[in-house]
């Protein structure tokens, strides 16, 4: 079309309003399908909190339950554990756990109910490799020669101390995730959920 | 498109011609014969780097070929049989044992799988050799571009099937790297997933991706990328356009000779040594010490243990360093969000590279010093990050794939000025035969 022709702009308009109309049920249809792509009402309604039995845990031990799909921990601190945490107080990125990883009640320097009892996601805030204890200190394990005792991602190479926080200048952003839990008796822990007041 | 320039075929009178003619003139049977084979003429200096792209596109029909048998009888579904072990790695153990020839098929397409990217990274590195990125070619190396990007995403999905451990805790590495997009970074990795954790939802959205999703968008792409260099026609390794010295009564380009029977001829001999080196591997080493299919993935996939070492097959390793050398704060943004948009950009700036380079040549044989410099040192930093992304990281390590990272993107970075000072040697009328 040239430029000089005459343009029927009545007609143009109603080419430009069928064009956006068609165009608004075009993305309109991809809604079904995109939403199709979300978790599915079974794989929401599959978080059910989890009770784990801590009776037999021996100081200095962990272990892990499955919730979500996801590893959780629980390891019982022995007194030397506890007090390595003081010791790398400096060294942890986020020692007083102000980025929101745990519920309030686990915002503390333990970052934990129980002074003793550790519970935390084993997932790394870095890429979600599961990371590994190494629980011996000093040179033993393999990392440093004042090594307190942690955790090590094995993927990249993250360090995390005996609460979970990430040591500084890994590649993991934040600390490890403590889940909603509360202690339905002395030894036991349901993980999902919050205590109701 | 070419098709108006050809006459209709005529029939000399037997049946043959008959149909020959009847066909022709209801489809552009011999307009697109010659227009793409015995009429497309490829500068006659080709030498052993033009092998690739015919080795590409034989890789890419081995694999749909395999990927369809291996669909009659793998499973994708993460549920665990009665014996424990999920259904989707049990399907893949019963191909490996119990379907005739299983074995083969399978190692056919895992092999492939590897081979591809070696076809492809020579091919890519040809273009970086002989400059066929450079203008009017810009095009075709974006559409080769994206091709390189559906590969990466269906070696990704198809490295998920097996449900391995290697398969679990690379796509959950990988998938979350998506997290660290800030605000919608967890729903978006959410989203992907299709579950809070790697599960049944992922695996069978991954299937879907792998075998029919991507390989639709692959297969567009690549007649693309064909009809594209068709358009522009090749480029040889004198980077010298041969279109400008047309025989003025054909019209046909002096150093040009048609594609068939010339190359295709050719290229049989690439063929040949190409399934040779590959029978090899396929019938000897599938496994490749670990290269091609790592030991852990023999292991059925563990959401509550990650293996000791993880790390992702030999073709993403460079990648994987240049994410995994990002350790430090800076700017108030996470390591980890530097890492990743840096593993994406160390993919995206290849994009970029028709405007990069600035040099008045587009071969390396009439580049300067500095270019030839500048691209052994960018070979040799990304060998050296696709090895360390092999390794678990140390501090020395990382310190080398720190230093390293920064050659890869240098050479990207000071590409404009670099090119326009080096000193080039003038390019040659015709094309040469060393």
């Amino acid at each position: 079309m040239s430029r000089d022709e005459k343009v029927d702009c009545s007609r143009r308009n109603l080419v430009f309003a069928t064009a956006a109309v068609g165009g608004v049920a075009t993305v309109a249809t991809a809604v079904p399908f995109v939403a199709s792509m979300l978790p599915s009402e079974r794989a929401k309604a599959a978080g059910a909190p989890v009770e784990a039995d801590i009776g037999k845990l021996a100081p200095g031990e962990m272990m892990r339950v499955e919730w979500r799909g996801k590893p959780v921990w629980i390891i019982h601190r022995t007194r030397e554990m506890i007090e390595s945490l003081k010791k790398v107080n400096e060294k942890v990125a986020d020692p007083e756990s102000k980025r929101p990883n745990q519920p309030a009640y686990a915002k503390n320097e333990p970052r934990s109910i129980k002074l003793e009892y550790l519970v935390v996601v084993g997932i790394c805030s870095h890429l979600g490799c599961s990371p590994t204890d190494k629980f011996k200190t000093g040179a033993d394990s393999g990392i440093d020669a004042d090594w307190p005792g942690g955790f090590l991602c094995p993927c990249h190479g993250s360090t995390f101390d005996l609460a979970g926080r990430v040591y500084k200048n890994k590649p993991a952003p934040d600390n490890l995730e403590v889940p909603p839990h509360y202690y339905i008796s002395d030894t036991r822990i349901l993980i999902g959920e919050d205590k109701k007041a | 498109m070419a098709s108006t320039n050809f006459e209709k075929f005529k029939s000399d009178g037997s049946l043959m011609g008959n149909v020959m003619e009847w066909v022709d003139a209801r489809f552009p049977l011999t307009a697109n014969w010659k227009a793409h084979l015995s009429e497309y003429y490829a500068p006659k200096n080709f030498n052993f780097w033009y092998f690739f792209g015919s080795l590409a596109l034989l890789v890419l029909v081995m694999q749909i070929v395999t990927g369809i048998f291996l669909v009659m009888h793998y499973k994708p579904d993460a549920s665990l049989n009665a014996n424990g072990v999920p259904v989707a790695f049990a399907s893949v153990e019963y191909i490996m044992r119990d379907v005739s020839f299983g074995w083969l098929i399978r190692y056919m397409h895992s092999t492939g799988a590897s081979a591809f990217f070696v076809v492809v990274y020579l091919h890519m590195f040809r273009a970086m050799l002989y400059g066929s990125y450079r203008q009017p070619r810009e095009l075709l190396w974006i559409f080769g571009m994206f091709i390189y990007l559906c590969l990466m995403a269906e070696a990704f999905a198809g490295y998920l099937l097996p449900w391995g451990q290697m398969s679990y805790w690379g796509a959950q590495v990988i998938l979350s790297l998506f997290s660290a997009i800030p605000l919608i970074g967890n729903d978006l990795a959410t989203w992907i997933r299709g579950d809070y954790v790697i599960g049944d939802a992922t695996l069978g959205r991954m299937f879907a991706f792998h075998v029919i999703a991507i390989p639709l968008v692959l297969v567009g792409l690549v007649a693309a990328h064909i009809l594209a260099l068709h358009e522009v026609g090749s480029n040889n390794p004198d980077g010298i356009e041969i279109k400008k010295n047309k025989d003025p009564k054909t019209g046909i380009p002096l150093d040009g000779i048609p594609f068939h029977p010339y190359y295709t001829v050719k290229d049989i001999v690439g063929v040949v040594v190409f399934l040779m080196f590959f029978s090899i591997i396929m019938f000897f080493a599938p496994e490749l010490g670990g290269y091609f299919l790592e030991y852990n993935n023999f292991i059925p996939a563990d959401p509550l243990q990650t293996p000791p070492h993880i790390a992702p097959v030999w073709y993403f390793t460079p990648f994987y360093s240049i994410l995994r050398a990002h350790t430090v704060n800076f700017f108030w943004v996470d390591a980890k969000l530097w890492g990743v948009i840096f593993m994406f950009l160390g993919v995206l700036v290849l994009f970029f590279l028709p405007w990069l380079d600035r040099s008045p040549v587009k071969s390396i044989r009439y580049k300067g010093p500095i270019y030839k410099a500048a691209l052994a040192i960018f070979v040799v930093s990304f060998l050296i990050l696709g090895y360390l992304g092999m390794l678990a990281p140390t501090e020395g390590r990382t310190i080398v794939a720190q230093i390293c990272t920064i050659l890869y993107f240098l050479f990207f970075f000071l590409m404009p000025w670099y090119t326009r000072i080096d000193k080039c040697k003038p390019e040659p009328e015709r094309v040469t035969s060393k």
